[in-house]
């Protein structure tokens, strides 16, 4: 083909150029992010794991079932104690911090919430 | 032969327009109200009322509509209002803190759940000719009325705003988009729109944090304190009239309740009742 060296020149940098986040990093992730646990709970609504992969849709569930049924009950039990469906307060009461807690994972994953434009997150 | 397939088809033609209409028709006419009405009122309870008033559904709109279920409603009693000048404002603070509505200076960004306004501007279908000192000089408490019909629910193209099944029409700021189609659609104007964030309004230190703010773009009104209603305790505003009754609050579907038994003692009106909201805040004047 005409001017192979500056068509095949240029595909190599395009290619290099695309393929940038694969190769800067050299296959590492990044650290993992370290979430402050709060220190006098032991045990959350849900396990651990399950939490960290479902937690958006059970705040979605509660918001759906406390606003649209009205069920205001103390049915969401840790422990032997018994809370609210509510993010700001049963979550918040023990990750008392938002910074150290949700926005470590969520600025990692690049993602933001709007909930608390209008939820209030705990004083810091 | 023809003559027969011409009867045949005038019988065909008339029978099928009776079919498509007629049922339609003589549905409306027997429950007596529009469509939205007659499908609330399917679990009429009749026995309460000891069958006095058994045709309550062939009287029209005039009557009560739904027994199923809770429908929460409030009397305010403007005579006690005027006993006590002072209960007004206190009413309106307890709400507008408990609540975070925000606190704009300019009149056009104002957030209201509950306020104080004339006479003239709340019964506009009442006379206003010659009216007493009383009348003239005192001013009436107002709130969303969470009307059993309500225009702005119908309006929403969202849902964002829902008759829940205590009967009070609720907010879900999650789904509201802020297209003010509920604004338009209500006839008492009781509904305020988030021109701005509303935290810029709001003293962050001295905030209810239990409740949250709400976000900029999004319509809000009285919720009948929603959130305190289903703990089982009263309005904030309600709690914050004390003993003097100046507000009562209940369910108007429970004949035994302290509502309906201050409704069958005292003569009271609502607001443009020819509209057929069915309002659920009545007025002792």
């Amino acid at each position: 083909m005409y001017d192979s060296g500056k068509i095949i020149t240029g595909l190599i940098i395009f290619v290099l150029f695309v393929t940038f986040p694969i190769w800067y990093n050299h296959g590492d992730a990044g650290a993992v992010p370290k979430v402050e646990l709060p220190k006098d709970a032991k045990e959350c609504v849900l396990p651990a794991d399950q939490m960290r992969s479902e937690h958006m849709q059970l705040l979605n569930q509660w918001r759906d079932t406390v606003l649209r049924t009205a069920d205001r009950s103390f049915d969401v039990k840790i422990g032997d104690k018994e809370y609210q469906k509510s993010l700001m307060n049963t979550c918040m009461q023990c990750h008392s911090s938002k910074k150290k807690f949700c926005d470590q994972c969520h600025a990692y994953a690049s993602v933001s919430p709007y909930c608390w434009d209008c939820h209030l997150a705990p004083v810091e | 032969m023809d003559k027969k397939r011409r009867d045949f088809l005038k019988i065909a033609g008339v029978s099928t327009l009776a079919g498509l209409g007629g049922t339609a028709v003589v549905d409306r006419l027997v429950s007596g109200t529009s469509p939205v009405q007659s499908r609330a009122a399917k679990e009429v309870d009749l026995g309460h009322d000891g069958g006095h008033e058994a045709v309550t559904q062939g009287h029209g709109a005039g009557e009560e509509v739904a027994k199923s279920g809770n429908r929460l409603g409030m009397i305010i009693d403007l005579r006690k209002f005027r006993e006590n000048p002072a209960l007004g404002d206190k009413v309106v603070e307890a709400c507008h803190s408990t609540h975070n509505v925000p606190d704009f200076p300019d009149k056009k960004d104002v957030i209201k759940w509950t306020w104080l306004t004339e006479y003239e501007n709340v019964f506009t279908e009442h006379s206003h000719y010659h009216k007493d000192r009383a009348t003239l000089d005192n001013e009436v408490l107002v709130m969303c009325n969470h009307c059993d019909n309500p225009p702005c629910v119908r309006a929403c193209p969202t849902r964002a705003t829902f008759k829940n099944k205590d009967g009070i029409v609720a907010m879900d700021y999650h789904r509201c988009i802020g297209c003010r189609f509920c604004m338009a659609a209500c006839p008492y104007g009781m509904r305020s729109f988030n021109w701005r964030d509303p935290r810029a309004g709001l003293d962050m230190n001295k905030i209810n944090r239990e409740f949250p703010t709400r976000m900029r773009g999004v319509v809000e009104k009285c919720n009948f304190c929603a959130e305190r209603v289903g703990l089982g305790k009263q309005p904030a505003c309600v709690e914050a009239c004390g003993d003097s009754k100046a507000l009562i609050f209940g369910n108007l579907n429970d004949p035994e309740s302290e509502i309906r038994k201050v409704l069958k003692a005292n003569y009271t009106i609502q607001r443009k009742p020819s509209l057929g909201t069915h309002p659920s805040v009545f007025y002792i004047v």
